[in-house]
């Protein structure tokens, strides 16, 4: 996906959309659109993804014999840090809000722009270099602390540019911050007449809620990582026990924000598959008022439990206990929510097109890896599983087999109503049953070598591992094809693609009463609201043909192409 | 040598947590059957075209149905919580008689002191059915003592001292290892675990060729570093007697009364402005660029034999005749023991 082709795809898209707004790489690079920021944002974190990816795919193979085959222990340091740093700040932070998030708000409340639209290219801006920056510094000069910067490794004793990569850090979490500020304006000032809390679709609500998290809990990060640069570089003894400080203070801080960056990553994901489960299933979702509780119940009880990362850092057994049992609580709303998705589809008239495929693979995944994350919660299963292959499993089952299961679902789903084109849906359910295939190859392995003590970032491992890590590595493979094969359909689409119509699945929300793609100014006339929102019960009968003229809503809604 | 399995259950504790384990697989393993069979059924029934009977259903059943399984999933969480919550509280209490071995680590290997002031490296010799008590600090960055077969890890942080306590069922030689990233060597900071029967744990320490036990070797360092100088009782200078001190209570200048225990101990040697015992003024200079982890380590094993018998220097007996040398301490409030 690149701005030639994008802006080649706009070239013959009918109608004056957004993308025939302007066709330089200026009218890009200075654009104020929430849509053309939104894609500003795809194609730079899809960049990150593959570069995150092909680290990974080095270790993988490099894990192939306990021994290892081509890296040193530094190199092979290096590139799991790499690995992290990328995915977790660069991909999975960013993913969902700052692309779809960005794209959709607006449309869905029926708002021209979001509430800050000069802020919003300010926090691309912001993303982009201080990423750049990082990933320069990761390359060229190397970080071997992990992702987590632990101190006092990270402080006195790693090698390589921690001071940079942590200022380039620090600079995106600014970003974080000013895409959350913007939302929370968004959402509070922008809704179309009618559009009432509880009318907001739930992929609006979870963008609220992680706006939420993300302007509180980040500005700690920032906090953070500024005290590390600060003993780093000007010898501040905070967390040098040598000279009084505590080095597990920075653990403390580092979670306060990390914990609830794993709710930053995974509630847009709910969102979204919130949106697509309705869909495909042809059904009001079940229990909306529940699920919007559940989503700020998370939110709320996710600040709670960052000790829970810490039950064998030398925590008291009292602290222990009570992280524990908030960890338990915090996973009741994520388990209401699982039982809402699968209610939905009772009495439904489902179908299995790929947006629904990736979204049902996330439901399946996240159940996994909100189960396990029961046994890390419980005191005595993690302190022999953690810091093991099975916390890694665990994390990738929510983040990667939930997060990037339901990007993949956003993507495949509103990527008719972004470029105007509909893909090949037979290669599309090829790639998500693959993703889902090849997911589970690469991390259940992981589980059972890691409750078998097999610990994390290990360059060498004991030969009784090999058989696992070898099944991990062909999985890796696999899930490697399933995520390079939507670049090559969906780039075929852009230029070849048919035409999506304004609603290619007959689904519900505003964003589908225009055309796709989009005007500039998203609707012509503001819309006004007088549903609740997934009314499909007035679309059961309809088949889900993809160039359909759009099915007016039983409501006097207006706009649209 | 080989290593034994890393999954051999080698204690009673590491039986406990694999039963809790196994639970915890059969329950998650049933939700994850009951989702994806739900999934798998309504896919089918409900596909597009087929016959089955649709229409809304009532709002009430609907909210009934929601309640229902909130209230059940708490309550499943919560029984979890406490079961597996119990059984840790019972593992957090240390048996009184546990031997004590000191283990330090650093950029990367494990440097072990056993009481009968035997040194190894990247080993740790254990008998069998004895509580085993770990005391461990690191002197670089943060490392973690990862005992797979006793199912147990604990970081080990600079500055500070955590305990681990086991009590090895089974004999062999089982896998040692770091499991907190602690830099470029971490993989290979490995190391073995050898539990054996109380006489070949015996005839193995008096194979050992250091002479004193670590309260002797305290001992020694207490008078090379200067510290009789002050601390003895004929010494013209008002420094506090240190017989009889450790575990104490010991009332400080500003108020506080705290529990003279190895913490305690370490920090009045690195850092003695920290807490000035009352009647006491602040003369005491800090030590830390003169003694090394390991001389704290015997310093406090000393300091702890002149509690254990009041009257003598040293306690009587030496590592050679007795295992267990220096007496634990009921439990340290600061740490989580056994994690």
């Amino acid at each position: 996906m690149t701005d030639a082709a994008i802006a080649d795809a706009a070239v013959d898209t009918q109608p004056a959309s957004y993308l025939t707004a302007g066709h330089t790489l200026l009218s890009w690079l200075t654009t104020t659109d929430h849509k053309r920021i939104a894609i500003l944002y795809a194609v730079s974190i899809t960049l990150f993804f593959f570069i995150g990816g092909i680290a990974i795919g080095l270790v993988r193979l490099e894990l192939m014999t306990p021994q290892g085959l081509f890296l040193t222990s530094e190199a092979y340091n290096r590139l799991f840090s790499l690995h992290g740093i990328i995915m977790v700040w660069f991909f999975l932070v960013p993913s969902i809000p700052a692309t779809m998030g960005n794209f959709l708000l607006p449309l869905m409340i029926g708002a021209h722009d979001v509430a800050f639209p000069r802020l919003n290219l300010f926090s691309w801006y912001l993303y982009v270099f201080g990423a750049a920056f990082t990933v320069y510094a990761l390359i060229s000069g190397g970080v071997d602390t992990g992702w987590t910067f632990y101190t006092p490794l990270s402080t006195s004793y790693a090698t390589g540019y921690v001071v940079a990569a942590a200022t380039g850090v620090f600079v995106v979490g600014f970003s974080s911050i000013a895409t959350g500020v913007n939302f929370i304006a968004t959402a509070h000032m922008l809704r179309a007449p009618g559009m009432t809390w509880f009318r907001l679709p739930l992929f609006v609500w979870a963008m609220y809620t992680v706006s939420m998290v993300m302007v509180l809990a980040t500005p700690v990060l920032a906090m953070s990582l500024l005290l590390v640069i600060a003993e780093r570089a000007f010898g501040l003894p905070i967390f040098d026990a040598a000279r009084g400080g505590d080095p597990v203070l920075f653990q403390h801080l580092f979670w306060f924000y990390s914990h609830p960056a794993v709710y930053i990553m995974v509630l847009p994901a709910m969102g979204v598959v919130s949106e697509v489960i309705p869909c495909f299933a042809r059904r009001t979702i079940f229990g909306y008022a529940f699920m919007v509780y559940a989503l700020i119940a998370i939110a709320v009880v996710g600040f709670m439990v960052w000790g829970h990362h810490m039950f064998v850092a030398g925590q008291s057994p009292l602290a222990n206990l009570v992280f524990s049992f908030l960890s338990f609580i915090v996973a009741v709303p994520s388990a209401i929510k699982v039982f809402n998705w699968t209610a939905t589809l009772h009495r439904g008239e489902i179908t299995f097109e790929a947006p629904m495929l990736y979204a049902l693979g996330f439901v399946g995944l996240f159940t996994i890896g909100g189960l396990t994350g029961l046994f890390l919660a419980s005191v005595p299963i993690d302190i022999h599983a953690t810091d093991t292959y099975f916390v890694i499993a665990h994390f990738h089952f929510v983040m990667v087999g939930g997060t990037v299961s339901a990007y993949m679902a956003g993507l495949h789903f509103w990527w008719p109503k972004v470029t105007g084109r509909m893909y090949s849906e037979a290669w599309a359910r090829f790639a998500a049953i693959t993703t889902f295939l090849g997911f589970n190859a690469t991390f259940l392995p992981q589980f059972v070598m890691g409750w078998n003590g097999m610990p994390r970032r290990y360059h060498y491992y004991p030969d009784v591992f090999q058989a696992w890590h070898v099944m991990s590595s062909v999985g890796a493979l696999i899930l490697a094809v399933a995520y390079v094969l939507p670049l090559i359909y969906f780039g075929w689409s852009l230029i070849y693609g048919r035409r999506a119509g304004a609603n290619p699945w007959n689904a519900t929300g505003l964003e589908w009463q225009t055309s796709s793609p989009p005007p500039k100014e998203n609707f012509h006339r503001i819309p006004r609201v007088d549903v609740e929102p997934y009314a499909y019960d007035a679309f059961v009968h309809l088949p889900m043909a993809d160039n359909r003229t759009p099915p007016s809503l039983p409501s006097p809604a207006s706009g649209g192409g | 040598m080989t290593i034994d399995s890393f999954m051999t259950a080698a204690s009673d504790y590491a039986n406990e947590v694999d039963g809790t384990f196994w639970v915890l697989v059969v329950i998650s393993s049933l939700i994850t059957l009951l989702v994806a069979a739900l999934i798998a059924g309504f896919s089918l029934r409900y596909r597009r075209g087929s016959t089955a009977p649709r229409g809304p259903l009532s709002e009430r059943f609907g909210r009934d149905v929601e309640i229902g399984w909130t209230v059940a999933t708490l309550f499943l969480f919560l029984f979890i919580f406490w079961w597996a919550a119990s059984n840790q509280l019972s593992a957090l209490n240390v048996p009184g008689h546990a031997m004590e071995i000191h283990v330090v680590a650093k950029q990367w290997m494990w440097r072990v002191q056993q009481p009968g002031g035997a040194r190894e490296i990247n080993e740790i010799h254990v008998p069998e059915n004895v509580p085993i008590r770990l005391v461990m600090t690191s002197e670089d960055v943060i490392h973690d003592l990862f005992l797979p077969t006793m199912r147990l890890k604990q970081d080990v942080l600079p500055g500070r001292y955590t305990y681990l306590w086991f009590t090895a069922t089974k004999t062999g030689v089982f896998h040692l290892t770091c499991a907190e990233y602690c830099g470029t060597d971490h993989s290979v900071m490995a190391g073995r675990l050898v539990v054996m029967t109380a006489p070949d744990y015996a005839r193995w320490t008096n194979a050992q060729p250091e002479a004193d036990d670590l309260a002797h070797q305290g001992e020694a360092v207490f008078h090379s570093l200067g510290c009789s100088g002050c601390h003895a009782p004929t010494s013209s200078i008002h420094a506090p007697d240190l017989h009889g001190l450790y575990g104490r209570a010991v009332p400080l200048a500003d108020g506080r009364v705290v529990t003279a225990d190895e913490a305690y101990l370490r920090d009045s040697i690195l850092l003695p402005a920290k807490d000035i015992v009352a009647g006491y003024a602040p003369i005491m200079p800090s030590f830390r660029s003169a003694v090394t982890e390991d001389d704290l380590v015997k310093l406090i094993a000393y300091l702890k034999s002149l509690s254990s018998s009041p009257d003598a220097g040293v306690s009587p007996a030496s590592g050679k005749e007795r295992a267990g040398g220096t007496p634990a301490l009921p439990g340290d409030r600061r740490m989580g023991a056994p994690q």
